[in-house]
């Protein structure tokens, strides 16, 4: 785990770069991490980000693609275009959360 | 003081309401408690052994029984389809109007494959060239299949997790490979694993000790791929991101999901998996209803080994629960799966919440005789074995002599 610094902030990361502390996170990190992983976020992004951090508050854990799916009414193929490629763990990152735990 | 007979049912006689039942029938007194047990029908499968039936290791007959002899004596075996849980009515609704009140509630209905939940799996070449082997009718129509195969890419593909028995999709990789070998047909297939994770399995130390097992095998390994549909007419899996796998036979784990009645009462997640405390089973929310085996979103494997150890600390707990105590005991999320990694020899995991599967001996430390996160004749063994244990000691609620805790002793920490 190192210290780093993002958009102005001092925060802790882990290994991959996900935030280890997620009350360090706020909401002008945000363009700077997905700036990080070459996205621009737009507000259908942050939509998505602001119930990540809402759900993760209130269930103590990151929601899984499905979850995010399900309770935002996003279709999967839309998180994978407005997060290509692994959107799960681009969605944790960029909302400072851990990123899901697969499973088990 | 009054008292009435009070009402506790458990709907599902699975692996854990089967053992729930006939734990607690010798714990409550009958003139306090009765009990009921719903189920849809009086079929009864030794699950980990479908596995085994594609490559013709286990007959049909020696996985599936007749439930009812498994249910004893001063149980009310019912036969129906649950329509709703009505927690406010503390009443169980079947199909065709019958109703079950509760004073507690058990759901125990399990985790279930959804193959109408991907596009295209359910298409004409179901049970034949999109092939599972989840279910009993799956377990044996692949072995069919398999029988016809000369070659090709067979595919293994996970749709998405929690599944049932994870680690059952590396074993049968293992086992096809070795059956493939067998059969002469090894040079002529190509073996692929497709999965939404980034690795062969979800706890990195295993990932890495499976992985190297995938490798050694030449099995190739497609990670982080979510399947948005199965197209049938090309033969091939396409993702949300747009890749493609082609395959001549593919071997599918469908979504998994836990029981529609779960949904339509308000008691589930996204998958219909019941929120409960880890570490008590007690629904999020409720006093009077519990959720154990696959049913909840307890963050441990759905597996049999999980429903055993969580069915040991819940019967005590659900003692003092009924009379009022503070419940005292707690499930550490105790997970026990051998994994077979074909050639007659198979590994253990062995892991918890908060430990991953590590290496070392089980149960005895430093002797065994199974060996942790490590290949051997006696895990396959252990394994084979364990389907007479399950239908004999396991399902009647006799005691193994397994500890429900997970201990270190005898293991290596990462």
């Amino acid at each position: 785990m190192t210290t780093t610094t993002i958009a102005g902030h001092a925060v802790d990361v882990n290994e991959e770069g996900f935030l280890t502390r997620p009350e360090e996170w706020t909401e002008d990190l945000a363009p700077e991490l997905a700036r990080l992983i070459g996205l621009e976020l737009t507000d259908a992004h942050w939509a998505l980000i602001r119930f990540l951090r809402e759900d993760h508050a209130a269930q103590g854990e990151t929601a899984t693609l499905r979850r995010v799916s399900t309770r935002t009414g996003t279709p999967v193929k839309t998180l994978f275009t407005l997060f290509p490629g692994k959107p799960a763990k681009k969605m944790a990152y960029v909302a400072g959360l851990p990123k899901p735990k697969g499973c088990v | 003081m009054t008292s009435r007979t009070r009402n506790l049912v458990v709907l599902g006689a699975g692996t854990a309401g089967t053992m729930i039942v006939n734990k607690l029938r010798r714990r409550l007194p009958a003139d306090d408690w009765a009990i009921t047990v719903v189920d849809r029908d009086d079929v009864h499968d030794y699950q980990p052994g479908y596995l085994f039936i594609p490559f013709g290791i286990n007959e049909p007959d020696q996985v599936r029984r007749t439930k009812s002899p498994f249910i004893h004596a001063g149980i009310d075996l019912v036969f129906g389809e649950v329509e709703r849980v009505d927690t406010a009515e503390h009443e169980v609704l079947l199909a065709g109007g019958r109703r079950l009140p509760y004073d507690q509630l058990v759901i125990a209905s399990g985790t279930t494959p959804r193959p109408d939940q991907t596009e295209g799996t359910l298409g004409p070449q179901w049970h034949r060239e999109v092939g599972e082997f989840y279910t009993y009718d799956g377990a044996l129509a692949l072995r069919d299949q398999l029988d016809r195969f000369t070659g090709g890419r067979l595919v293994v593909h996970i749709t998405e997790l929690p599944i049932k028995c994870p680690v059952a999709p590396l074993e049968f990789t293992f086992l096809a490979d070795d059956w493939l070998r067998r059969r002469g047909l090894r040079e002529r297939t190509e073996l692929v694993f497709v999965t939404p994770l980034d690795g062969a399995f979800t706890k990195p130390v295993a990932s890495r000790e499976l992985g190297k097992i995938l490798e050694e095998k030449g099995v190739h390994v497609e990670p982080d791929f979510m399947v948005e549909r199965i197209d049938q007419d090309r033969k091939v899996l396409v993702s949300y991101d747009e890749r493609e796998i082609a395959y001549d036979q593919l071997v599918t784990v469908p979504l998994n999901m836990g029981a529609d009645f779960v949904a339509a009462s308000g008691l589930g997640d996204e998958l219909n998996y019941v929120p409960v405390d880890k570490h008590t089973f007690l629904a999020t929310g409720h006093d009077d209803v519990f959720a154990l085996g696959d049913a909840s979103n307890i963050p441990t494997s759905k597996a049999g080994s999980v429903a055993h150890f969580s069915v040991e600390v819940f019967v005590e707990n659900f003692l003092e629960h009924v009379a009022g105590r503070a419940m005292t005991h707690s499930f550490d999320g105790h997970a026990n799966c051998f994994v077979e990694s074909g050639h007659g020899k198979a590994l253990l995991l062995d892991f918890n919440y908060d430990t991953e599967p590590l290496t070392g001996h089980f149960p005895i430390p430093k002797v065994g005789p199974m060996t942790l996160l490590g290949e051997s004749r006696a895990n396959h063994l252990g394994k084979l074995a364990f389907r007479h244990v399950y239908w004999n000691a396991l399902l009647p609620g006799r005691p193994l002599g397994l500890p429900a805790e997970m201990s270190m002793s005898g293991k290596n920490p990462a």
